[in-house]
């Protein structure tokens, strides 16, 4: 990929941080970076496509290291399960072999799994030494008539979030278009009762929790055209131009596709989260309020009351044993504020949320909803989380599986809040998940065995583990062991 | 001799393999204060954690040099050296690992020079030691990366007995060991223990035991490695009474080693059955000049009384594997040893120890060639890593949990599978899984001539 054309997917008009630095460009730093490339981010985006073999282009470690470490699920296929890469070795980089062996794996992965669609994505070590993958990629579409598309985002060309946008570029300018949706099955559409085709937009199915929502949906009459890419089949992409509404859904990592699906076919798009009573009720009315179709509405309320009744309901034991908790929350973008309110819907507390990857959109709905003095952590060094959850007396931290042995290791409760995850905690029903998940680790019994020292440990003054709310919340007969100056 | 099969198709299917990079990482991850930078792009690192801390469950120190656009083109010397300033300046680890990827070693970069500019404009940071080493992904796989980094740490932190003055023998109950990537951190703490009970000292390099068992620190967080061996213990190998290396693949790192300090070595292809044991037994007698303790032959008739129950369960029954090199090598030795029979072995790359493979041919290859060649032979019993859960679903079969990754069950990172104990509860669970099977079992027959009672004559009617 050109630097021109990566330039110009950092150029994203849609986004309100979009005149400050472009993120892509921030010079990463030797020794002090975290954090997965864009291939990853490519990978991450478009592997949740069920029927499509998705085969990378590289040598090992870009797929050895990483297949099948995803937590997204599919109703149907698992061909996307299945980890295909052409394996470079030397030989192949030296003598310039690596066009010839992928185009004889799209031959094989065609052959032997009869794919929707094949994905090629390009990985560092061909992208240096300059293989056309597109070309390849052409050439084996014509070759062998199966879709072929070439992904283009290899691990140097910068971050993730650059690695989201790429393949989200490459779906709607190679596949969006290229099919028209299939008629709405028979005997489900009647008076008053009109299907609407919409898409979720980077929704990726995380343990299942798009099925938490998806029966709702399909109640009001809202058809998915295609959710991009949770539980996706090919031909579900091709179809996505037609739809009257784009939900982006908690992540602006995919904005591009939500702002040129606008351009290109004039699909109006609103950002919300599944995550949350009061977002997923939002949510919903965003749907109604776009397509502005009054059956709609009336029955989106009508959901929404009787959805909201039985969850509150279900909700009140774990609000009782919530309630007051306080929370630390270290995660990325849209997430720094939508699960804010689903915590805010038990009783908790958040002391201060993560806002590295946070827009100042994603920042002033944070205010809104924590007050205009929220505390906001830009680093997340894990030192620094460690000292806050001190600081803060915390019960728990809620952050992305890469803290979750730090916070381990530090005894601290903890909550994964990202994709590596095996709980679903989006929709209405998704709360009590989340509600079961958080008071299982913070009211543990383990606590107190991990704090305490040996009893025969000398008892001097202070012990490493040294919080004194982390010792009384699970120990309160044991006195705290900071003790306040009275002097 | 099994005959050995390249590989001959243009896809990995369901990779078995993972990279030479990460395997250098991981011997890295063995001694003390360390952490290793990965010579890449961010996305290497990124992996590479991921697949350590699902697999350990542990946090685990790891950087990257984080090569760009820019650097890729123009040259990466000045990532690394500002990588390993910012490293010594954030945390001052007793060793920085510094293991390249295929990334920068198609660009060319010359990292021993990295190094030594890194030394020259920083001379303040010369009590860090820097390990550099050479280990693109697109050769080998995890266990000869393991083995290339464990000798240049020899290469460059242990003194040759000239420089320094030591004499094999000196420290004469200290003994070396070289274990491969294929021993857990079970494996090796048994190890010790082995070695502890003839009253001599053990000296792990690396040690994973003792930093990667999976323990929890006095301390609340660390930015390097809890644990492992003291890079400032490396002074005095030279000084040991005698080495013992486990694995094939360390061959050449022994080789290293013996020829800095001339200590003796006693070599070990794997420790996965009576006879291997054995021999490791009584190279501990020899070399400590004691007979062997009582527990270590209680031990010993402990399998053997093992054998004499499970050889009824695994005489032959059918094996399908896919590991590393040195751990196929001590599995198939093992159901060997026990009259099973390896009729699907796949390696993911090849290495000279495939030779000692107790099967008739080896695969180098993925996942999808074994579950053909299980399917193919009608395997009963599928031994692999955690991707292969979803071969063994397909094919039908139960399977036991080894090598990388392990992701799927807690604690599979720290199973004891060597030694006479090691060894036992491998067979017990393997016939375990074949009770489990109904292997040989005869259905029922019910005669249409037998003189039913009443209630059964309706079962007995012809379909």
């Amino acid at each position: 990929m050109k630097q021109k054309e990566i330039a110009a997917l950092l150029d994203e008009p849609a986004c309100a941080h979009n005149a400050k630095d472009k993120s892509g460009c921030a010079k990463l730093k030797p020794g002090a970076t975290a954090g997965g490339c864009s291939f990853d981010g490519a990978q991450i985006a478009l592997l949740p496509i069920a029927d499509v073999a998705h085969i990378v282009h590289g040598s090992i470690a870009c797929a050895g290291n990483s297949w099948d470490n995803r937590g997204a699920r599919s109703s149907g296929p698992s061909l996307y399960k299945i980890g295909m890469t052409t394996d470079l070795t030397e030989q192949d980089v030296i003598m310039g072999r690596s066009e010839k062996r992928l185009f004889l794996g799209i031959k094989q992965a065609i052959e032997s799994y009869k794919p929707a669609a094949v994905f090629v994505y390009n990985t560092c070590v061909p992208a240096l030494t300059g293989d056309d993958v597109g070309a390849v990629c052409r050439e084996a579409q014509t070759r062998w008539g199966t879709p072929v598309v070439s992904v283009d985002a290899a691990g140097f060309y910068g971050t993730k979030n650059l690695g989201n946008r790429i393949a989200g570029e490459t779906m709607v300018t190679q596949v969006c278009g290229t099919r028209e949706p299939d008629p709405v099955p028979p005997g489900i559409e009647h008076a008053g009762f009109k299907v609407h085709d919409v898409n979720l937009v980077a929704e990726y199915n995380i343990a299942g929790e798009l099925w938490n929502v998806l029966p709702l949906l399909d109640e009001l009459g809202l058809r998915v055209l295609c959710s991009l890419s949770g539980d996706a089949r090919f031909h579900e992409v091709q179809t996505m131009h037609r739809a009257e509404v784009n939900m982006m859904v908690c992540s602006k990592a995919m904005i591009n596709v939500a702002r040129k699906l606008k351009e290109t076919y004039g699909i109006p798009w609103f950002e919300g989260s599944f995550y949350g009573v009061a977002d997923v009720s939002q949510a919903l009315r965003d749907f109604a309020r776009i397509i502005d179709d009054p059956d709609l509405t009336r029955r989106t309320e009508a959901l929404i009351a009787r959805e909201e009744a039985k969850i509150h309901a279900a909700l009140e034991p774990y609000r009782a044993r919530l309630q007051g908790r306080k929370v630390l929350l270290y995660t990325g973008g849209v997430k720094s504020w939508s699960i804010i309110s689903a915590l805010q819907d038990l009783g908790m507390t958040v002391v201060a949320t993560g806002t590295r990857k946070s827009t100042e959109e994603d920042k002033a709905r944070i205010r809104e909803l924590m007050g205009e003095d929220a505390v906001m952590i830009e680093d997340g060094n894990p030192r620094g989380l460690i000292d806050r959850v001190r600081e803060n007396d915390v019960d728990i931290l809620i952050a992305g599986g890469r803290n979750l042995y730090t916070a381990l290791k530090a005894r601290i409760p903890f909550l994964d809040i990202n994709q590596e995850r095996e709980f679903g905690y989006a929709g209405y029903v998704g709360m009590v998940e989340l509600a079961r998940q958080l008071c299982l680790t913070v009211e543990s019994p383990i606590w107190d065995a991990v704090r305490r020292p040996a009893p025969w440990a000398a008892t001097d003054g202070q012990s490493h583990q040294a919080s004194a709310k982390s010792l009384s919340l699970a120990a309160p007969e044991r006195a705290p062991v900071e003790v306040p100056s009275h002097a | 001799m099994p005959e050995i099969i390249k590989r001959n198709k243009a896809l990995s299917v369901s990779p078995l393999k993972a990279s030479n990079t990460v395997g250098a990482a991981l011997a890295f991850l063995g001694f003390n204060r360390t952490i290793p930078m990965l010579h890449g792009s961010q996305g290497c690192t990124a992996f590479g954690k991921i697949f350590f801390v699902r697999h350990f469950r542990e946090p685990i120190p790891l950087q990257t040099t984080a090569i760009d656009q820019v650097s890729a083109i123009m040259g990466s010397e000045a990532q690394v050296v500002e990588g390993l300033k910012t490293l010594c300046e954030k945390s001052a680890p007793d060793l920085i690992g510094l293991p390249t990827t295929g990334l920068v070693e198609t660009q060319g970069a010359d990292i021993e020079m990295a190094v030594r500019v890194f030394r020259e404009t920083w001379p303040q940071f010369a009590g860090t030691a820097v390990v550099p080493v050479s280990t693109p992904d697109f050769t080998g796989c995890m266990e000869s990366g393991y083995a290339q980094a464990t000798k240049a740490i020899i290469e460059t932190l242990v003194p040759t007995a000239a420089e320094a003055g030591t004499r094999p023998g000196r420290r004469e109950r200290q003994v070396n060991v070289l274990p491969g990537s294929h021993l857990t951190p079970g494996d090796i703490e048994y190890l010790k223990d082995l070695i502890e009970a003839f009253g001599l000292s053990p000296m792990v390099l690396p040690d994973l035991s003792d930093s990667l068992d999976g323990h929890l620190p006095e301390t609340d967080y660390n930015p390097l490695t809890i644990g492992g061996t003291r890079v400032s213990d490396l002074a005095s190998v030279g000084d040991a009474t005698a080495t013992l290396v486990i694995g094939a693949s360390m061959d050449a790192a022994a080789d290293a080693l013996a020829a800095r300090t001339g200590v003796p070595d006693h070599r070990f292809a794997h420790l996965m059955d009576i006879d291997a044991v054995d021999r490791l037994v009584m190279a501990l007698a020899r070399i400590a000049d004691r007979p062997v303790p009582a527990k270590i032959e209680r031990q010993r008739a402990q399998l053997q009384d093992a054998l004499l129950d499970c050889h009824f369960m695994l005489g032959m029954s059918r094996f399908a594997i896919a590991a590393d090199p040195d751990l196929l090598v001590g599995f198939s030795r093992m159901l060997a040893s026990v009259g099973a029979e390896v009729v699907a072995a796949v390696a993911p790359a090849n290495a000279p120890a495939l030779q000692d493979v107790a099967a008739a041919e080896v695969k180098i290859g993925d996942l999808e060639d074994l579950e053909i060649a299980a399917r193919e032979r009608d395997a009963e019993i599928l031994i692999g890593n955690s991707h292969a859960v979803h071969t063994a679903e397909r094919l039908g079969i139960p399977m036991l949990r080894a090598g990388f990754p392990q992701y799927d069950r807690v604690g599979g990172f720290q199973r004891t599978w060597i030694g006479y104990r090691g060894t036992r509860d491998a067979i017990f669970d393997l016939s375990n899984l074949l009770l489990g099977e109904e292997r040989g079992e005869i259905h029922p027959y019910r005669s249409r001539l037998k003189q039913y009672p009443e209630d059964e004559r309706e079962m007995s009617r012809p379909h």
